[in-house]
């Protein structure tokens, strides 16, 4: 299965990234072939709706899940349009957050925050 | 001739001296820009009420034109929209109606409907026609509103009081930007003072002509009336921090009309704020 992390730096050893529209990068990780690349998150430095792009940029490289710590409604919406299952990472670690995955340990991240549109400082 | 009163920070006192303005002139018209939360029309009472809808234009498309070539997009630089699968998604709050996406679509699948943002309410008060903008609750952006609020009366004669939103931003910038001549309400607190340099900073930047009224003066310092002396900005008038005062204004009345002492008051300010403002306009003329 072809999953989606929003990652903190080009490298496995980096962390998972407390914000997914904003993610400096995306991990897309196949769970089967455990072939790997990083996707630059050009949504990171959109004046606005930037959770919109981001979510484009993931249902693109055709996923079939992500993993993430937040998400937020814009994004939800574009992801969800996609059938792509969104989980709820526990820790940074971006390997932890795979092998939880494919343990079936990840819950559905099912509070959508209603974003920050504007407020959510620099 | 349209003044607008504005201050760094809400609760600083431009309804208070905008309306009790407009309430000691003769034939004017008030208009309340502070489509978040207008609250002239609370003291005015106006009457014979007309009202219009205020809508912005979204896209929509027409799903068996469009293509799925995306380029609509790639386009939208506030990211409103969205292709999934064979699905164009649009979101509504983040689109600016900028109309782009229609002019780029070489399909031309793309259309645009109205969206009802708000309304504009206009009556009348004894002398002054009283103008509301309300934005309903949720939308984004105020901006098409206050533009058409501030249209409509650029053919009105009479002298126009224009209520501002608190603050800096866009949505004051679009009240403030045809006027011609700005008054500054401030607090004698250090917070009142920051926002006052706020403003003041914005109505030099737009080159407008202004002067600053001090409010709820109490005996001992006020920070804001030592900026105004160290900068050289033209004081305009003092309105003490009054018990009565407060009383007429928290039973939403208006000092001019209740109060001989307010309205003497506000009839000075009036003049002063007057004899500025022609001044100004022979000076830039």
């Amino acid at each position: 299965m072809k999953l989606a992390i929003p990652v903190e730096d080009k490298t496995m050893e980096s962390s998972v990234c407390i914000s997914f529209g904003r993610t400096p990068y995306f991990l897309i990780y196949d769970t089967d072939t455990k072939e790997s690349f990083f996707l630059v998150n050009s949504a990171a430095s959109s004046q606005g709706g930037a959770g919109i792009k981001a979510a484009q940029t993931v249902v693109d490289t055709k996923v079939e899940a992500l993993l993430t710590p937040r998400c937020g409604e814009n994004a939800a919406v574009v992801i969800k349009a996609a059938n792509i299952k969104i989980y709820k990472t526990i820790k940074d670690s971006i390997e932890s957050s795979i092998n939880t995955f494919i343990e079936g340990k990840l819950s559905l991240l099912d509070e959508i925050h209603p974003g920050f549109h504007g407020h959510g400082g620099k | 001739m349209k003044i607008a009163v504005l201050s760094g920070k809400g609760g600083t006192g431009k309804t208070l001296v905008s309306v009790n303005l407009a309430a000691a002139a003769n034939e004017v018209v008030y208009i309340d820009c502070d489509i978040e939360e207008p609250n002239g029309h609370l003291f005015f009472k106006p009457e014979k009420i007309q009202s219009e809808k205020i809508s912005i234009k979204i896209p929509y498309v027409d799903e068996k034109l469009c293509n799925g070539c995306r380029k609509c997009v790639d386009f939208c630089k506030f990211n409103a929209l969205a292709y999934i699968g064979t699905k164009f998604l649009v979101f509504e709050e983040v689109c600016h109606s900028c109309g782009g996406c229609v002019l780029l679509c070489p399909e031309k699948a793309l259309f645009e409907r109205d969206k009802v943002i708000g309304e504009i309410q206009k009556g009348v008060s004894e002398n002054v026609t009283v103008i509301s903008g309300i934005m309903n609750t949720g939308e984004a952006s105020g901006i098409p509103i206050i533009k058409k609020l501030l249209n409509d009366v650029n053919k009105d004669e009479n002298h126009t009081f224009i209520d501002c939103p608190p603050g800096s931003a866009c949505i004051v910038m679009e009240s403030i930007k045809d006027v011609d001549y700005c008054i500054l309400v401030a607090e004698p607190t250090i917070f009142g003072t920051h926002n006052l340099k706020m403003v003041n900073d914005l109505v030099k930047i737009f080159n407008k002509p202004y002067g600053v009224v001090l409010n709820k003066c109490l005996e001992g310092e006020n920070p804001s009336e030592k900026f105004c002396i160290d900068n050289g900005i033209q004081i305009l008038g003092k309105i003490p921090f009054d018990n009565e005062l407060g009383t007429i204004n928290s039973n939403a009345l208006i000092s001019v009309r209740e109060s001989e002492k307010y309205k003497d008051l506000f009839c000075i300010l009036l003049q002063t704020v007057m004899k500025e403002v022609q001044r100004e306009t022979v000076i830039n003329s």
